[in-house]
């Protein structure tokens, strides 16, 4: 019979030697590779303080983006709700009044917007069918939490620091450029 | 016209034998399915309508059979009336189908495109068609025109700008009123549908004109902005109304009304006006009596998710107490403790026209 791999080795069933009998030489063998491993790269990162890169597709919790003079973008129009396969969003839609213009994009808006992360699975969805660029998946983890309640995620928590009002805590959500 | 003339028309490839003065759309519709030309002007209830938009283009290969030279250019089925033994080739052709996209590219130069906003989208004729030829985008670089939106009355909201001047409603409002209060004002590309110094449009049958229209340019303000159309569940129902036959389509979201509209046979047309009574103020379910499910189109938005004819009526089914032999889990979370959105105590149905930012204010709560 063909052999399926060319490093299989017989066993032996030889008596050992009284080298082998001694064990000595083994050990110290083994804890040679033990040891040789502190010279080595270490793989482990120390997560809270240092993270892993995130792959450019990742896909996090989710945030409503503004246009670039800090108007809400998103119209409510629904298309991330009928795209959502889990049927996490849900929303109110409600019409603009004059003098609001500097807060909304559209003659529509997004009154109530809610993800239920519970329900999210993150395929993101949302933001392919997305037709006015409102929504995105982050580079951030739904963090953990002790109750349900705290995964039922509304508009303060989703979008984004006006760049006109909030420069600076618009800065800080941007975050620095990726190196690569 | 006598009914006992009948002239055998052949509709790619399918043959019918129809009445004479019958038009070559109508014997389309005959056959059924996708034989028969999209239609975005023609309403077969209103007369005389028919011949604006132009999407209805088919292709006579052969006039008839005693001069069976074919006509020269494309013609509009809904003005066509067919001659015996005529061919005409509507989707086989692909000279019908190449100028229809460039038909519906010339609908969609002046339009908005703001499908996301407008109330209609999902149901819109215009964007089907759009959708079917390919052409839901645009190459078109220019100012489109602009019209500010106009208040016909206190149901009915007027977006000019989204208006493809089909004539539908103007005919709605001719025949079915007897008093004709609006109309089109202007030529050419200056065109516009007004009532004349902002009247109101005031007839008790006046809301028909917002199921006439192909598009969203006029559009039910008890409804502007309240939900989109398919999140909503189309019921049957009906009641005793003394003015109209009270058969209409609910659009419920759970138990409230959110929208009431006329039911709509294959064509989008309407079956039966209905007045303004039932469509704008019976708002309530108790209002009506529900027959059942509407059945929409497999490949409608509305019925997304659910099987044709279900919409709605789909209840999920809680698996919990069946697993653990009747006990009820300990921990539940009522979503509405949480939620802001669709709070029991805010009906949105109730609200006059669309929502404010002060209908959410926690203030009012």
């Amino acid at each position: 019979m063909e052999a399926l791999t060319s490093r299989s080795v017989q066993v032996s069933r030889k008596p050992m030697s009284l080298a082998e009998r001694l064990f000595l030489p083994a050990i110290f063998k083994g804890m040679g590779i033990t040891f040789s491993h502190i010279f080595k790269k270490q793989p482990t990162i120390r997560y809270p303080e240092q993270k892993r890169e995130f792959s450019p597709v990742f896909r996090g919790l989710h945030v409503l983006n503004r246009d670039e003079e800090g108007r809400e973008r998103c119209t409510a129009c629904g298309l991330c709700a009928v795209a959502c396969p889990a049927e996490a969003i849900t929303m109110e839609a409600a019409e603009r009044l004059p003098g609001e213009e500097h807060l909304y994009r559209e003659e529509k808006y997004a009154a109530k917007y809610e993800i239920n992360m519970l329900r999210c699975i993150f395929c993101g969805l949302c933001e392919e069918a997305c037709p006015k660029d409102a929504i995105y998946l982050s580079e951030t983890f739904a963090p953990a939490n002790y109750t349900r309640k705290g995964f039922i995620y509304g508009k303060d928590e989703m979008v984004i620091p006006n760049v006109k009002t909030d420069p600076e805590g618009y800065a800080k959500a941007k975050g620095s450029p990726r190196n690569n | 016209m006598s009914d006992t003339t009948l002239f055998k028309v052949t509709i790619d490839n399918i043959s019918i034998d129809v009445p004479a003065g019958t038009t070559i759309l109508n014997a389309a519709r005959m056959i059924g399915g996708d034989v028969a030309p999209p239609a975005m002007c023609y309403y077969s209830k209103l007369e005389g309508s028919g011949g604006k938009c132009r999407t209805c283009l088919v292709e006579v290969s052969k006039g008839s059979e005693k001069d069976p030279r074919p006509m020269p250019k494309l013609v509009a089925s809904c003005r066509t009336t067919v001659m015996d033994g005529m061919e005409v080739k509507n989707i086989t052709s692909p000279k019908v189908v190449d100028a229809r996209a460039g038909i519906v590219e010339f609908l969609l130069l002046n339009h908005p495109l703001d499908c996301p906003i407008c109330d209609q989208a999902g149901e819109c004729h215009l964007q089907d068609l759009s959708y079917e030829h390919g052409k839901e985008g645009t190459r078109y670089e220019f100012q489109r025109r602009t019209f500010k939106k106009h208040d016909l009355g206190k149901y009915i909201q007027l977006h000019m700008t989204r208006c493809i001047l089909c004539y539908r409603c103007v005919f709605a409002a001719d025949q079915l009123t007897g008093k004709r209060e609006h109309g089109i004002l202007d030529r050419g590309d200056h065109s516009e549908i007004a009532t004349m110094i902002e009247k109101n449009l005031q007839n008790d049958f006046i809301g028909n004109v917002i199921d006439v229209c192909p598009v969203g340019a006029l559009t039910d303000k008890t409804f502007r902005f309240k939900n989109r159309v398919w999140f909503l569940k189309p019921m049957n129902a009906h009641r005793d109304c003394p003015t109209c036959s009270g058969k209409v389509t609910l659009w419920n979201r759970g138990e409230e009304v959110f929208r009431v509209t006329a039911r709509k046979d294959q064509w989008g047309e309407v079956e039966e006006w209905i007045c303004n009574e039932c469509r704008f103020e019976k708002k309530l379910s108790s209002d009506w009596t529900i027959e059942g499910p509407r059945l929409i189109d497999r490949h409608s938005v509305i019925s997304q998710g659910h099987y044709a004819g279900t919409v709605g009526t789909n209840m999920p089914t809680e698996t919990i107490e069946a697993v653990l032999n009747g006990r009820k889990p300990k921990l539940l979370m009522d979503i509405h403790e949480v939620s802001e959105v669709n709070r029991p105590h805010i009906e949105l149905s109730k609200i006059n026209g669309p929502a404010h930012s002060n209908n959410f204010n926690p203030d009012n709560d």
